[in-house]
């Protein structure tokens, strides 16, 4: 049994009677201390499978098929309160954009303890400790000074920093960011994600990284999870996602990187767009997109094939596969 | 803090300055004062004579600088009516007025602040739906109309609760007669209070729910569930705080705004105020009293103006106030 087991989640919005299914089929395990990538272009519906994990959709949307195994405990048939006891605790998150994450009208000191106080029983004293202790983890200069001053009195960086420390209070086993860097300047980004990823070492704490920034994830991740429309349509280790993209949608991804463009030359892109929840085409929703479309991907959804260490759902994938096999079979 | 206050003095004079050459002028366009002060019997002679005396015939800035001299040390005129010091007039009036708009006051707050609480955590029950209906109704009605159907209906139809005057009042402190401390003059306050609250009451409502709402979206709330803090600390702390902001702004305007109402309200309910005052003043042109009346109200708008920024300042860590480090 893995540490975390995400089995077949699904999660869908009621808007106006209809429902629009945001997340489908959504698998995948992580071991302690493994840290996951998860990719995908915006409305991908990253942001939803992290808040998902936590039980945290807001309405209207709900969890509506699909488990969420922590250590064989299933989160999603938690209670409020039982799920409470998780949140911050043996899960935390990470926010996108620090600016808007700590509330302005509080101290970072304030912030900080009662996250600690609502899930044991510590003295106010002990409480700061704890917390000044977390700062100094997060390279804080000065942190005894920062737990009396408001967020509006730190930079980004900075306040990404405190965010990481909260997330860190109890010790967590599991840390979801959801696109950690991407609000920030491009010299703290680095500086933030190595950070992140030291402290997760060091701690042996499991992370899942949203982001849409392959080259994050290929310093950072072992696992990678390549989604589209709602929809995992490759997963499997990091270097084999980043070297031998199988998913035309994920080759596209990488080539689209600034790296695989000589000076001079037009930038690669997907064309098109995402499609938005309410018409998303029938067979693989990648087809309007793909430059390599059969027939068949517009009528059927593809499968998940298994390619080397990955699984991918792709009709052209699974034909050329089958190819192999036969060639094989034939000699 | 104190070079703060001693910033706002300074605007506040600036202010009163601009209140009292604006009601002072009114002054001129009311009519004969000498009309109210003598009656029909006096001859044309002995009205230049006395008009002469009084200074009505100087040019209007000596007049205003004549008027502005003893203002400042207190003497705002002679009322015509009551022959006696316009200010003190006014002064003898306030009490009631001002126990009128904080018996209001304190209702808007009571009721307000949950009733605009649970209807944005809740936007869809059917509570927060009736509350949005009642107050759209309550923002509608003037305060007039709001007053004569309370009256009929607990006055006159259940005979529950006294219809006008204050009631029985004590004297505290010295000269304060009030009565919020006997259950008569509690009685009395009920009916005009509720009424008084009836025009700001649905505004706040609305306005606390609006932003509730508007808040609970934001990322620090989010952020707040995912620390795995108690829906009570939530929305009573994080959210709360943040709604509370420009709700205090508001709200430092609109207990100002009330003052003005209890016009209104003090006619319905014959309540012995300044407001009911006021009106009598207008229909006597007792004009000094109306210039004190219009001095004093504008000195309450100034006062709780400088008292909710202050609060302000207290609330919202990111405001300075000027002069603070």
């Amino acid at each position: 049994m893995s540490f975390l087991e995400v089995k077949n989640l699904e999660v869908s919005f009621n808007l106006h009677s209809k429902s629009l299914k945001a997340l489908q089929n959504i698998s995948f395990n992580l071991e302690r201390g493994e840290r996951l990538g998860i990719v995908g272009e915006s409305g991908a519906g990253k942001s939803v499978a992290a808040f998902a994990i936590l039980n945290l959709i807001s309405r209207p949307g709900k969890i509506t098929a699909g488990e969420v195994l922590l250590d064989g405990e299933d989160l999603s048939k938690l209670s409020s309160q039982e799920m409470r006891k998780i949140r911050g605790n043996k899960v935390s998150m990470i926010f996108q954009d620090p600016m808007m994450t700590l509330n302005p009208v509080f101290t970072i000191g304030a912030q900080m303890i009662e996250c600690l106080k609502a899930h044991r029983k510590i003295s106010k004293s002990n409480a700061t400790k704890i917390a000044i202790q977390k700062l100094k983890q997060v390279q804080i200069p000065s942190p005894e000074m920062r737990m009396n001053q408001y967020p509006h009195e730190l930079s980004g960086g900075m306040k990404q920093r405190i965010i990481i420390a909260i997330a860190l209070l109890m010790d967590p086993a599991l840390i979801i960011a959801d696109e950690p860097t991407t609000a920030l300047d491009v010299t703290i980004q680095a500086e933030i994600m190595e950070l992140l990823l030291d402290l997760c070492e060091s701690n042996n704490v499991a992370l899942i990284l949203i982001t849409h920034d392959l080259g994050v994830v290929s310093q950072v991740t072992q696992k990678t999870i390549v989604m589209y429309a709602g929809r995992i349509i490759e997963q499997g280790p990091t270097n084999e996602i980043i070297n031998d993209a199988q998913h035309p949608y994920t080759q596209g991804l990488i080539n689209a990187l600034p790296q695989q463009t000589l000076p001079g030359e037009k930038l690669n892109q997907i064309r098109g767009s995402m499609p938005s929840l309410q018409d998303i085409p029938s067979g693989c929703s990648f087809n309007p997109r793909c430059d390599f479309v059969l027939d068949l991907c517009t009528q059927k959804r593809p499968e998940f094939t298994q390619s080397g260490g990955c699984s991918v759902a792709c009709h052209m994938v699974k034909a050329m596969k089958d190819a192999e096999k036969g060639h094989s079979a034939h000699e | 803090m104190i070079a703060f206050l001693i910033n706002r003095l300074f605007q506040a004079a600036i202010v009163m300055f601009v209140i009292s050459l604006l009601s002072f002028s009114i002054q001129d366009n009311l009519g004969d004062p000498l009309r109210e002060l003598v009656g029909q019997s006096v001859s044309e002679a002995d009205r230049m004579e006395l008009r002469e005396e009084l200074g009505l015939n100087d040019s209007f800035l000596t007049q205003y600088f004549r008027f502005a001299g003893k203002a400042i040390q207190g003497d705002l005129g002679t009322s015509y009516f009551f022959k006696e010091p316009a200010l003190e007039v006014i002064l003898k009036k306030l009490p009631a007025t001002l126990e009128l708009v904080f018996g209001a006051t304190v209702l808007i707050i009571v009721i307000s602040i949950p009733v605009g609480v649970y209807s944005a955590i809740n936007p869809s029950s059917l509570f927060s739906k009736i509350a949005m209906g009642i107050s759209i109704i309550g923002i509608s009605v003037p305060v007039f109309l709001t007053a004569i159907i309370f009256i009929y209906i607990f006055s006159v139809e259940l005979g529950w609760l006294p219809s006008f005057g204050r009631g029985v009042t004590e004297h505290v402190f010295g000269t304060w007669e009030t009565g919020f401390f006997n259950l008569d003059g509690l009685l009395h306050l009920l009916l005009p209070c509720i009424s008084l609250a009836s025009i700001m009451l649905p505004l706040f409502i609305r306005l606390i729910r609006a932003e509730m709402m508007e808040v609970l979206q934001s990322e620090y709330i989010k952020f707040a569930w995912a620390k795995g803090l108690s829906p009570r600390r939530i929305w009573f702390m994080h959210a709360l705080k943040n709604t509370m902001l420009p709700v205090i702004t508001v709200g430092g305007v609109q207990i100002g705004t009330m003052v003005a109402y209890t016009i209104l309200t003090e006619t319905v309910f014959q309540w012995p105020g300044m407001g009911f005052l006021f009106l009598e003043a207008v229909n006597r042109v007792d004009t000094p009293l109306i210039v004190a009346y219009l001095i004093v109200v504008g000195a309450i708008f100034v006062i709780t103006n400088t008292i909710v920024d202050l609060i302000y300042g207290l609330v919202n860590p990111t405001v300075k106030l000027v002069g603070e480090k």
